[in-house]
């Protein structure tokens, strides 16, 4: 039984990650881990100027189609 | 072994289901055999020929990196787990094209579309997906025209861009048109519709300064406010003086878009087009899974004809034969060239691994033909009767409902007056009568099955919220179209003078975006004085541009195909290249050529300069001729320019291939070297 329930809480959170991440609700996360990975020694964007960027980055080229 | 067992059973399924298709005839045939022969095919098609292509044609590496590996800067390069990219790339090529294509072209009957829907995704669209992916995953996520240039030559990479931009206008042209057709005296719609821009804006400042970067809670608030909208259209639509103010005209409405579109395209991305974005994605997938689960919980009996007499020509809701025009219509059902600009851009750059390209590049484009099947369905369980009277113009059966019926049940497909009063009653409407488009029967179709699935009594609001929805994407193809054709004339204009060029610059952005938008605004103007609904000359249009762009790509595939020393397999981007170039070629021919006045521009242009000089024409319509003429007339020479644009194309194309099959010095290949990857193979992750 409990075996079940942790199974099914499981994929729930594996269903919410994917979900976050496809939405971009975790953009911000992943992109302070790969800064602090790769570039620690600069401050990171805050939190809505990295927003504003990321939307601009994204809408900047051909990303919708008929 | 398994696996080719499981293959020899799904073939024979998949076969016994297309006889099904092809052979049924004077009885109705269920949904669910198209459903099948769908499902069937993708799933052969994925396992056998697109693996056979990634194996041996592309020989994918999976011990390469990618460009995402190699290049991952956190933001633009980043390597991603497979389902996640192919829910980005699937997000970015679903638009409003497969539902309208095929929903046009259930005028030929059902069969016609659904066997080009099946096969053209399988074996071109697809196909052309994956290998553009797989070409710029190879070349650091250049672009369609970089490779053309790259690989062919300067005048390949200047053909790519000038298609790109004529086909972004037409194309923005025939989706307002579609929008503004659906919204046309429909208080409830206009509201519903108009609603979602304070809609989109409210939750953009939301994302931004009150929570910011959370969108996924954003999304959820607007989803249900967008639903509140619906509802609220209803309230409105109920009160005399309430619905007088969202009552209008074409050209009205035409205005509207016009002057929004030129306003949503000089505001910054995050005000209105971002949230705008996510909102219709996530309505656009929710609509789609829920469609596929109504439509298999109530297999409904599809009532149009296996094939219907305007196979023959002078169908009523756009002219030409089923040769070659179900090819044309369907557009991008089966093959779209817009779809090689996002395999080409931002796509590659996700991908972590090589082997991922055929669920990313193949299996994306199968499902996207999978929601065509879908529209084929929910255009053909419609009486066909009430379908031509929904899709055809006033100019061709009569502004008068009597004179309509009469004219549609001489056809053989037999309609009432009160049959469509009553529909139109039912879906909270004054009438529904002439609405061209595609959206509008769409809605009715969709509202049928979704209230037959959940419950009955909520018709009028499922079928304002299919329009709702078709309208949502819709704009955020416009908005996002007429950035893309701006930041293209910008590039062009500022060879000429720098500041032009600057994207940053407010008065060029004013200016590039005041002269898309007056492109666009051009046609969308014209289809919506045409009597005959301006669909049944503008979608043609765009559909001939539309394929004559997956021609380009397909050409570039092919000579990169054959400049890596593979001729023996180039069939398999240039057997569909040939099909298209065919098709397209022919197509352009009889609308340039054709004395038919419903199916030649220029002979159509003739023929109603004829009417306005012996003086024949009402007043209202010999008012508008001048436009229509000169626009036809226009768009015979847009299609001639396009026409020559890609034969030069291919002929560049099979001038390289030329060379590198008698080992002449060529462009060398403008692919990245090699490099192992540092995880271990299919370790991609997010």
């Amino acid at each position: 039984m409990t075996a079940a329930v942790a199974g099914a809480m499981s994929a729930w959170r594996a269903c919410w990650r994917a979900l976050r991440t496809l939405s971009g609700d975790d953009a911000y996360e992943r992109y302070c881990r790969h800064q602090q990975l790769v570039h620690p020694e600069l401050p990171p964007l805050s939190r809505k100027a990295f927003y504003v960027d990321e939307q601009r980055r994204k809408w900047g080229s051909i990303n919708r189609c008929c | 072994m398994l696996k080719s067992l499981v293959g020899i059973v799904l073939a024979i399924i998949g076969a016994f289901a297309i006889g099904g298709i092809a052979l049924h005839r004077n009885e109705p045939i269920n949904a669910l055999w198209l459903v099948t022969a769908g499902v069937c095919i993708y799933v052969i098609g994925y396992r056998f020929y697109a693996a056979w292509i990634t194996a041996r044609v592309l020989t994918v590496d999976p011990t390469r990196a990618t460009p995402a590996e190699r290049l991952n800067d956190g933001r633009d390069f980043v390597p991603t787990h497979r389902w996640i990219v192919f829910g980005h790339h699937f997000a970015a090529i679903a638009g409003p094209g497969p539902l309208v294509g095929p929903t046009l072209a259930a005028q030929f009957g059902y069969l016609p579309g659904t066997l080009w829907i099946l096969f053209g995704s399988v074996i071109g669209g697809c196909v052309q997906d994956m290998v553009v992916l797989f070409h710029s995953t190879r070349r650091d996520g250049r672009s369609l025209g970089q490779m053309a240039r790259d690989e062919l030559g300067p005048f390949g990479g200047f053909a790519a861009l000038a298609g790109t931009l004529i086909i972004v206008i037409i194309l923005i042209a025939v989706l307002a048109l579609v929008v503004v057709n659906a919204m046309k005296g429909s208080p409830w719609a206009t509201f519903s519709v108009f609603a979602t821009i304070p809609i989109a804006v409210a939750i953009g400042l939301y994302v931004r300064s009150v929570r910011p970067g959370r969108v996924l809670e954003a999304s959820i608030i607007g989803m249900i406010l967008l639903l509140v909208g619906v509802a609220g259209g209803g309230w409105i639509d109920q009160s005399p003086q309430l619905r007088s103010l969202f009552d209008y005209t074409g050209p009205q409405l035409a205005g509207f878009v016009i002057v929004y579109g030129w306003f949503a395209a000089i505001i910054p991305v995050w005000l209105l087009l971002a949230p705008r974005g996510y909102l219709s994605t996530f309505l656009k997938l929710g609509v789609i899974g829920l469609l596929a689960i109504s439509i298999i919980v109530i297999h409904p009996e599809l009532k149009m004809p296996a094939l219907t007499q305007f196979t023959a020509g002078n169908g009523p809701i756009f002219a030409g034969k089923v040769f070659p025009f179900v090819f044309i219509t369907i557009a991008c059902g089966a093959v779209s060239g817009f779809h090689a600009l996002v395999s080409s851009g931002t796509t590659p750059k996700l991908i972590g691994s090589e082997a991922d390209v055929r669920l990313v590049g193949y299996g994306s484009m199968a499902l996207e033909s999978f929601v065509a099947i879908m529209a084929v369905i929910a255009a053909t369980l419609l009486d066909p009767g009430v379908y031509f009277a929904i899709n055809t113009g006033a100019g061709v059966v009569g502004a008068d409902a009597h004179t309509a019926v009469a004219t549609i049940s001489g056809w053989g497909f037999p309609v009432t007056v009160e049959q469509m009063q009553q529909l139109a009653h039912q879906m909270g409407e004054r009438t529904l009568f002439a609405r061209t488009g595609g959206a509008p029967s769409l809605a009715v179709g969709m509202a049928s099955i979704f209230s037959s699935t959940f419950g009955n009594g909520l018709l009028a609001a499922w079928y304002h919220f299919a329009l709702m929805f078709e309208a949502v994407f819709i704009l955020t193809t416009i908005d996002a179209g007429t950035r893309v054709g701006r930041f293209m004339l910008q590039d062009f204009l500022g060879h000429f003078w720098k500041p032009l060029g600057r994207t940053s610059w407010y008065p060029s952005v004013l200016l590039t975006s005041a002269l898309i938008v007056a492109g666009w605004g051009y046609f969308l103007y014209v289809g919506v004085i045409d009597p005959n609904g301006g669909i049944n000359i503008l979608w043609p249009l765009f559909g001939i541009a539309n394929q004559m762009l997956a021609a380009i790509a397909l050409c570039v595939a092919t000579g990169i195909i054959i400049k890596s020393g593979k001729l023996r397999y180039a069939w398999v981007t240039g057997g569909p290249l040939a099909w298209l170039a065919i098709v397209t070629t022919v197509a352009a021919w009889q609308k340039v050529m054709s004395r038919d006045v419903t199916l030649g521009f220029f002979s159509g242009a003739q023929d109603l300069a004829n009417k306005l000089a012996s003086g024949t024409l009402s007043a209202a319509r010999a008012a508008s001729a001048p436009k229509l003429i000169f626009n036809q007339q226009l768009d015979g020479w847009l299609t001639i320019i396009f026409t020559v644009i890609v034969w030069l194309v291919i002929v560049d194309m099979l001038r390289v291939a030329l060379r590198a099959a008698r080992g002449m010095p060529m462009r060398a290949s403008s692919e990245a070297p090699h490099v192992a990857r540092i995880a271990a193979a299919g370790g991609s992750q997010s």
